[in-house]
């Protein structure tokens, strides 16, 4: 199983203090969590892609370039990529280049993304947004997998004869994950290409996580990619630590009470009871997280959001000390208790390069 | 059948409760119905909260689970600022969009004068409309004058017997079948695979 953390990219101000970071800083402040991210023993790191303040991350491959070239193990990701808005022809050819780059430790997780005016002033109308994400990744998965494509859609201009460069590396396109809270459409999509699908529940009660995690995995073993149980989940969670509960929630109650999103809202009690939100010793998170298997099943993949509402940087890396230290470890260890054999780790470059070259060898006995 | 009342009265006891009482009993004399009565008042904190964090809490999941499932509804509402009052509003603002499509609906509310009465034809009856619900022709409306007069009782039965008619045929929320795939790729004009990709 894969754990990490995955950043939104706000640019908030510390409402304990009132400051807020600058552009700079914060950008060079998600490269020092990645790099903790890794030190500790995580297995992913995941950026968000925005095109409005207060988000800085507008433009993920440069951050994750850059990241990749300071780290040796972290596999890099998206949260989400914005598979509406963007070219696919743009992203085929920017995520190869990164995969390159990273020696494979690249994967995607692809969006939507309900920014209302991102969709017109990147020319596309947000009524479209299901089908948008139906037709670019279609082209996408194109682009990755064939190497001359011709191409005829609603949404983009046609290509004729066109290769998107550099080619995947190896041959094996970046494996996908597709992010959606409440589409049915999205869970379908990503079932019938046995791609990853990936619940952001972070902000939403289990029992509607329950309802979208279980649509997938019988669509996924309907389309013969597997059992329902074999289906490639993921999911986020929430934490803030201390090593006494209180000390947790004394700190972090600001925090939430000021945060964009929920802020200003339920209470910090009420919050965490209803969703995955955990405010309270390392132990407290470790018994939050385990419980999501009973949500969902055996699942892949998890994500911790750590450092948004304006949390200072020294502050994110301890807690990320935390996690790496005091939380996953006794998470692998437990989640590997009474886990089926059949049911499989997360794709990666490897596992994939592996599997084309089984069918490849298959092929040419046949 | 089942009846869902909502009131958005404030004052215990409140007037708007009343007419909702009176509305739903004459419905019961003419067709026995189960009947469910949403006080908006007791959920006015999470409806608040729903929308901050975007998800009702459990109270008033539990109330928008049995709108969604009702074979009719009445609504009353105070009139306040020549309008609805902002809690009648937020409470379908947050109700899931297709929550009331098809369903038969029976307007109604209060006022200190009759000079509002038009409330029900330009501030409720075009909300039920962009809803999709069957808006009764007969929307009531009390001033508190009404109490003491003849006409109200009148209106009340009228009213309670078109939505009585109704409710037979009203359309029950269904789960949305998952739209298969290749259907959704097809709409689009891209060439539709023979099977599913296996990875």
């Amino acid at each position: 199983m894969q754990f990490g953390i995955f950043t939104v990219g706000d640019v908030t101000p510390d409402p304990t203090t009132g400051r807020t970071p600058t552009e700079r800083e914060r950008i060079k402040a998600m490269v020092a969590i990645a790099l903790k991210a890794e030190e500790v023993g995580l297995d992913v790191f995941a950026t968000g892609e925005h095109h409005n303040p207060p988000f800085v991350p507008s433009s993920p491959t440069t951050m994750l370039g850059y990241i990749a070239a300071r780290t040796e193990n972290l596999i890099l990701s998206t949260s989400t990529t914005l598979i509406t808005t963007n070219d696919p022809v743009k992203i085929a050819e920017d995520y190869a280049m990164l995969q390159h780059l990273a020696d494979g430790r690249v994967d995607l997780m692809m969006g939507r993304g309900n920014t209302g005016p991102v969709y017109p002033w990147f020319g596309k109308d947000i009524r479209e947004g299901i089908n948008l994400a139906v037709e670019n990744y279609a082209l996408l998965r194109r682009l990755w997998r064939e190497d001359v494509v011709d191409w005829e859609g609603k949404f983009r201009t046609p290509l004729q004869g066109f290769t998107s460069t550099p080619r995947p590396l190896d041959g094996v396109a970046p494996f996908v994950w597709h992010g959606s809270i409440r589409s049915p459409e999205i869970a379908e999509q990503a079932a019938y290409y046995g791609d990853g699908f990936f619940h952001n529940n972070i902000f939403w009660p289990a029992e509607h996580t329950r309802r979208m995690v279980e649509l997938y995995r019988n669509r996924y073993a309907h389309y013969g990619h597997g059992t329902p149980a074999q289906a490639i989940v993921g999911l986020g969670g929430q934490a803030f630590m201390r090593k006494n509960s209180q000390d947790a929630v004394r700190e972090f109650r600001p925090y939430f009470d000021n945060a964009p999103v929920y802020g200003h809202g339920p209470s910090l009690e009420d919050f965490t009871e209803q969703t995955p939100l955990t405010v309270g010793s390392p132990q407290q998170v470790i018994d939050r997280t385990l419980s999501f298997r009973e949500t969902v099943g055996d699942y892949q993949r998890q994500l911790f959001l750590m450092d948004h509402a304006g949390l200072p940087l020294k502050t994110v890396l301890e807690q990320l000390d935390m996690l790496g230290e005091e939380v996953v470890p006794v998470l692998r260890k437990e989640f590997a208790v009474g886990r089926p054999a059949d049911v499989p780790e997360a794709p990666t470059h490897r596992s994939l390069l592996a599997a084309k070259a089984a069918e490849e060898k298959e092929e040419s006995a046949v | 059948m089942k009846l869902v009342v909502v009131s958005a009265g404030l004052s215990v006891p409140s007037s708007t409760r009343l007419l909702a009482d009176r509305l739903s009993a004459a419905v019961d004399r003419g067709t026995p119905v189960d009947t469910e009565v949403i006080e908006l008042r007791d959920l006015a904190v999470e409806i608040a909260h729903h929308l901050t964090s975007g998800f009702p809490g459990r109270a008033l999941a539990a109330a928008q689970d049995a709108v969604a499932g009702a074979d009719g509804l009445i609504v009353v509402t105070p009139v306040f600022s020549a309008s609805y009052s902002g809690l009648f509003k937020s409470f379908f603002d947050v109700l899931d969009k297709d929550a009331l499509v098809g369903k038969p609906v029976l307007i109604a509310a209060t006022g200190g004068t009759a000079r509002h009465s038009l409330v029900l034809d330009h501030a409720l009856r075009p909300l039920f409309s962009h809803l999709r619900a069957v808006v009764v022709p007969t929307g009531v409306y009390a001033a508190s004058e009404d109490w003491g007069a003849e006409g109200l009782p009148d209106r009340i039965e009228r009213a309670a017997e078109e939505l009585a008619a109704l409710m037979p045929k009203a359309r029950r929320r269904q789960e949305e079948p998952v739209v298969p795939f290749a259907q959704q790729l097809a709409a689009l004009g891209a060439r539709p695979r023979e099977q599913a990709p296996v990875r």
